[in-house]
């Protein structure tokens, strides 16, 4: 049995879920075995079915309202142990980063980050998984009865498989040790796309100059419901939050769409955002790195082309809308 | 207060990555390694704790004597005493292993590691050292206060922070925000000449299997040419019709 671990929002079960159970159901139908989910307070969990989960246990604890690694570990490898999952199936969320070498543990499990396609072989079972920030890829044998896997965003994509889904609740067995850290705070800005959710990214870079003229940056953002995000300079100077920072030493980048605006593309940077499936580059230096990185390039000044872009895209969202 | 840093010797961001041996090792050759970014965030931090705080300070990496001149460059920015687990690093569970017996033995109040390794990226070692100890453990943290028994972290979240209170021991995956990039530290002459006589204990490894085996390795395959193009218009339409993105 293959076990997904569902991850939800305020209730609601997240893109990168589906695409999960939609791996989940890759490795099922390779090992002739089905599909399991676990999700945690999650409100609706009838689409889990449509993309291969043929049972739910739906776990729902006031308790669990707020991400706690030991206790959804806990919750996890309970489930695990009692399907009798072989292979776990994780997203690359901070979250599942945060559990699951802790749920590795637990289960003598042996766990692979960024797994990019399916098991090359399943005895032994094998897969190919992102390393060097995306420079390169490795095939790593995991020899563990319980195998973890760690699903890189954007790599499998959404595939429907239409099963009906029987759901069962689910309550763990927690104890004191779960709750051993306190939540103090949350900070979170709810009205914001975030760089690991986005589909479309929209970075800027040294090239703008200042700060104050980031309002270009977010005006084609909006336009597109995409996140924001910057290079390592801006960062480090300040024009930017850190949070907003992508590469090799800030966040990576798995988006369907990243348009770097006046970011000459240090290989850092494009480590970190190379797992993009289309990149687009505005420069006004044709000698850019970026260049050869890019699939698009427009040559030119960013402060005429980037408002120009905006525009042109509002009138094509309108028209086709 | 003791605090353990766990130091991963890293290729230099710069690396051109290539292998050898049909593929299945990563090639040394003209390679410069260096503290991995996200560890040396860390250790700054604890400079700060040693300075501040009067807290001691190990580094520890598990590796052949090849990677010492990066626990010296750690010696050099100001720890006290290096630790080096004289076994290759094969796979993120069995250094774990590793770490979590230097960390139990030297009984840590504080064990700081990196959010990954710019490696292998398996960041998945501080939080089994976590686990493996029994200590509380806090990943993605950008931000550490200590308090006697109790320490405040701040863990970054897709889209946000949240901010945590904990008893002590800890376990954190570090990363920048810990300390700014301006708050790295350069070793100096003065530095560089102290870490010649600082303790650099080589340890035997004990027991542990290696849960995973990584055969071979690939680099992606060279990509197409860009299409430059020379009005948005354009670029929408292939955005639209081409690459199917937006």
């Amino acid at each position: 049995m293959i076990l997904v671990y569902t991850e939800s929002e305020e209730g609601k079960i997240k893109k990168i879920a589906l695409e999960a159970v939609s791996y989940a159901k890759g490795i099922a139908d390779q090992m002739g075995t089905s599909v399991t989910a676990v999700s945690i307070n999650a409100n609706d969990v009838s689409e889990l079915g449509k993309y291969g989960a043929s049972k739910v246990l739906q776990v729902s604890n006031d308790k669990l309202n707020k991400f706690n690694g030991e206790a959804y570990a806990d919750t996890i490898g309970q489930a695990a142990k009692n399907e009798g999952a072989q292979v776990i199936v994780l997203t690359s969320s901070a979250n599942s980063k945060f559990l699951a070498p802790t749920l590795a543990v637990n289960l003598e499990a042996g766990y692979v980050a960024n797994v990019i396609s399916l098991p090359e072989s399943t005895s032994p079972f094998k897969v190919e998984h992102s390393v060097f920030t995306n420079k390169a890829f490795a095939t790593t044998e995991i020899k563990t009865d319980i195998k973890i896997i760690g699903l890189g965003k954007n790599s499998y994509g959404l595939k429907e498989n239409e099963t009906s889904a029987t759901t069962e609740a689910f309550s763990p067995n927690l104890d004191a040790h779960d709750f051993d850290m306190e939540i103090v705070s949350v900070d979170k800005a709810t009205d914001k796309v975030t760089i690991a959710d986005a589909e479309i990214v929209v970075s800027g870079g040294r090239g703008l100059k200042g700060p104050e003229n980031w309002g270009m940056v977010e005006d084609l953002a909006q336009t597109l419901g995409a996140a924001t995000a910057c290079s390592k300079p801006v960062s480090d100077m300040g024009w930017r939050p850190h949070s907003e920072h992508v590469g090799q030493t800030g966040k990576p980048v798995a988006s369907n769409l990243y348009i770097a605006i006046g970011i000459s593309g240090a290989i850092q940077h494009l480590a970190g955002i190379n797992a993009s499936k289309v990149k687009v580059v505005i420069n006004n230096d044709p000698e850019a790195p970026f260049f050869k990185a890019a699939d698009y390039g427009i040559v030119g000044d960013a402060f005429e082309i980037v408002p120009k872009l905006t525009e042109k895209l509002k009138e094509f969202k309108a028209q086709n809308a | 207060m003791k605090i353990l840093v766990c130091i991963s010797h890293v290729p230099d961001t710069t690396s051109k990555i290539n292998f050898t041996d049909g593929d299945t090792k990563f090639d040394t050759n003209g390679v410069q390694f260096v503290i991995n970014p996200n560890d040396e965030f860390g250790l700054t931090r604890a400079m700060w704790f040693k300075e501040k705080q009067g807290a001691t300070v190990h580094v520890v990496n598990v590796g052949g004597a090849e990677t010492e001149p990066t626990l010296r460059k750690a010696l050099a920015i100001g720890a006290d005493e290096a630790i080096r687990v004289n076994t290759p690093a094969t796979d993120g569970f069995s250094v774990a292993k590793q770490l979590a017996n230097v960390a139990k033995e030297g009984d840590y109040d504080l064990v700081i590691g990196g959010r990954e390794s710019i490696d292998y990226n398996g960041g998945m070692v501080p939080g089994m050292v976590a686990k493996l100890i029994g200590a509380n453990f806090v990943n993605t943290c950008i931000g550490l206060e200590m308090e006697g028994d109790t320490a405040t972290a701040i863990r970054e979240i897709d889209g946000g922070k949240e901010t945590l209170k904990t008893s002590l021991p800890l376990v954190i995956g570090g990363q920048k925000g810990l300390v700014e990039e301006s708050d790295l530290r350069i070793p100096n002459m003065r530095g560089i000449m102290q870490a010649r006589t600082k303790p650099l204990n080589v340890k035997d490894p004990v027991d542990a299997n290696a849960e995973t085996n990584t055969v071979a390795f690939q680099k992606p395959a060279p990509k197409g040419a860009v299409k430059l193009v020379d009005s948005v218009d354009e670029l929408i339409n292939l955005l639209h019709n081409e690459a199917k993105v937006i």
